[in-house]
């Protein structure tokens, strides 16, 4: 007899989907968007954080950081390269947005692209000489860009140094939503459709043959190169496109925050977005959406700790890797099987 | 721009190797770890911190100095040094066998992937250092100064300092031990069977377990013991001084070739040199930039480090 077990989240999901057919999948689609689109209603709840301001934290940390995580696990999760220097791509969009935002009449909306294209610019630079190196490497290298652009962003005059750049104007207002400092939900409504891009594109190309090329190069790189496949070609399309979601919610963040400095992009918010990505699970997006909206919230929640939050945080990454180390929601069990037989071969 | 270089050229030498000796005793604490697990001990650099730590309370607290007494000499002096690196080391080793048993051993033994290990070791180095944070109120703590900086005598303009002389001597001393004791000893032996192969090694009747935890304990003296060195120069710590130390040291790991204990010594030196000449035609604040940029060039022209193994087959 086979027992059904409702606590294995995943498997209970994914039966769920697999067995409704389509009316049924789109209603559960528009209904998860739409109560999570009315969260930011919810701050008088249990949900409430005690000191920030409940639909600023879902903001950010919180949606930036599902934002950013998705793109980090195109990288991480997709093509299985670890990269320690995410937070760079991050920066590169915020102060392009605060640099031409100070200095020129361009919107939000009209940097955003630019921004959004420097940042692949910066992926790109980076991935051709670096992407050849594997493994631990790679992180090292892609750590010491993240250190980079933090230094060059600290120590240059354009950038205003360590004071970073105040006044960056607001996004203009969309129709009959405004943005405002004190109500950010629109900003919330805005990242959440970022959100929804990001995973779109995700899954339309993890079907395609750069999802494919990922998924080879993830699981063997040598075997994969034999097939025909261009791997440094596919690596640095990853690469780039995870630049660029950390581009687009860099842009964002400034506008948002009206004032960036350099030490707003250290190397903990690269290691946070990765603790993201493996907390929720590498590589299976809802894993991800779950793990870093767990980790961007949590520590607003657990104020009341106050000092000790990250002390915390560091706790229950090493306790979650140690007794769930797929993550929350891991990757197919399909997939795990085969990272098993290999372990044992 | 070259003026500052030229002028004080010897003496940057001198600062430069003793700063390389202390760079070396931390990347065998990368190096000895990567050689047999084959994975970046990421909690190195919070264990260097807290052998910083343990340094300035032994002079501190157990011998009761503080900023303004006087610097001891004599017997006095030589006991105090000799406990303060003594306590530096245990505490660093201590820390080192701890991050081993929480982070690294139960993921280890399942044979789970990478990632999540390192997330586990980023997760224990977050823990050192947060809670050294809270400890110290998150500010800089000096030490005070046991060791009188007497300047001993000068060689072509530069003045060759009692702390510099004693660290370069010192850390070569503790790094000749300690790769003596990895060569000759039965359990250099074993570890060294261990980061060739570790299956074989296995079959031959090596302990794994018991050899890894020696291999962080080893690491972690190394780093403990240039803590001590580190504050006997510097003078000076702070919760999250871990970080560019540990970003430098493993540099100098990867420059001479990680895995490989001999490489981490001309890696370390080479670094120390290079960094105290960038930082005196480029400026200090561009020190770090240096650092990385020769990692980056390093391992694109020459991926197996100046004497490891070679990089790019090393499996993901």
């Amino acid at each position: 007899m086979k027992i059904r077990n409702y606590w294995n989240l995943r498997d209970f999901g994914a039966n769920l989907w697999e067995n409704a057919g389509r009316p049924v999948r789109v209603a559960i689609v528009l209904g998860s968007i739409l109560l999570v689109g009315l969260l930011p209603f919810m701050g008088g709840s249990i949900l409430a954080t005690p000191i920030a301001a409940f639909d600023a934290v879902l903001v950010y940390p919180v949606g930036m950081f599902v934002l950013m995580s998705l793109g980090l696990n195109i990288v991480v999760g997709k093509s299985g390269m670890l990269d320690l220097g995410y937070v760079a791509f991050f920066a590169i969009g915020a102060y392009t947005m605060a640099y031409l935002g100070t200095t020129t009449n361009l919107n939000t909306w009209e940097i955003m692209p630019i921004g959004i294209a420097l940042a692949m610019i910066a992926g790109v630079l980076l991935g051709i000489p670096t992407l050849r190196l594997r493994g631990d490497y790679l992180a090292i290298v892609t750590l010491g860009f993240g250190e980079i652009v933090r230094l060059i962003l600290l120590n240059s005059t354009w950038s205003k140094g360590p004071n970073g750049i105040a006044n960056i104007p607001m996004p203009p207002d969309l129709g009959p939503l405004k943005f405002e400092l004190k109500n950010q939900r629109v900003f919330f409504w805005v990242v959440m459709a970022m959100i929804l891009l990001t995973i779109w594109m995700i899954r339309r190309l993890t079907v395609r043959r750069p999802g494919r090329a990922w998924e080879a190069i993830r699981q063997d790189e040598d075997a994969a190169e034999l097939m025909g496949i261009h791997t440094l070609k596919y690596k640095i399309w990853s690469f780039t496109l995870g630049a660029a979601v950390g581009g687009a919610a860099g842009v964002l963040f400034a506008s948002k925050n009206l004032y960036i400095a350099p030490e707003m992009f250290t190397l903990n918010v690269s290691i946070l977005i990765l603790a993201c990505v493996v907390f929720g699970g590498i590589g299976n997006i809802w894993g991800v959406v779950i793990g870093a909206a767990i980790l961007g919230y949590l520590p607003d929640r657990i104020r009341f700790i106050s000092d000790a939050r990250l002390l915390a945080f560091g706790l229950v990454l090493v306790v979650v890797m140690n007794f769930r180390p797929d993550g929350l929601l891991p990757r197919k069990k399909r997939e795990k099987a085969i990272v098993k037989r290999e372990a044992n071969a | 721009m070259f003026e500052v270089l030229i002028d004080q050229f010897w003496s940057l030498t001198l600062a430069g190797i003793s700063l390389g000796f202390i760079y070396v005793l931390v990347s065998l604490g990368y190096t000895m770890v990567y050689g047999v697990l084959r994975m970046i001990n990421f909690a190195n650099s919070e264990i260097f911190m807290w052998g910083t730590f343990g340094t300035i309370i032994t002079s501190r607290d157990i011998f009761g100095y503080t900023q303004t007494s006087a610097p001891a000499t004599g017997g006095k002096l030589a006991l105090v040094l000799i406990s303060q690196l003594i306590m530096s080391m245990a505490v660093a080793g201590l820390t080192a066998i701890f991050v081993e048993y929480v982070a690294y051993r139960r993921l280890r033994a399942k044979g789970t992937n990478r990632l999540a290990t390192l997330i586990s070791a980023i997760g224990i180095s977050i823990v050192l250092s947060e809670l050294m944070r809270l400890l110290t109120d998150s500010r800089p703590v000096g030490s005070p100064r046991v060791l009188e900086k007497i300047i001993l005598t000068e060689v072509w303009g530069a003045n060759i300092r009692l702390d510099t002389i004693v660290t370069i001597f010192a850390a070569a001393l503790i790094y000749f031990l300690l790769e003596r004791f990895v060569q000759l000893s039965r359990m250099g032996k074993a570890i060294r069977a261990v980061s060739m192969n570790e299956d074989a090694a296995k079959l031959m009747g090596v302990n794994l377990n018991r050899v890894i935890t020696t291999t962080f304990l080893v690491g972690g003296l190394a780093t403990g013991a240039a803590a001590f060195f580190y504050i006997t120069v510097f003078e000076y710590s702070k919760f999250n001084i871990g970080f560019t130390m540990g970003m430098a040291a493993f540099t100098a790991a990867v420059l001479g070739g990680i895995g490989n204990i001999r490489g981490a010594f001309y890696g370390g030196l080479f670094l120390g040199l290079l960094e105290v000449y960038a930082s005196a035609v480029l400026g200090t604040q561009w020190k770090a930039v240096t650092v990385f940029i020769v990692l980056v060039l390093v391992l694109l022209f020459k991926p197996n480090g100046l004497f490891g193994e070679a990089v790019q087959t090393t499996r993901a």
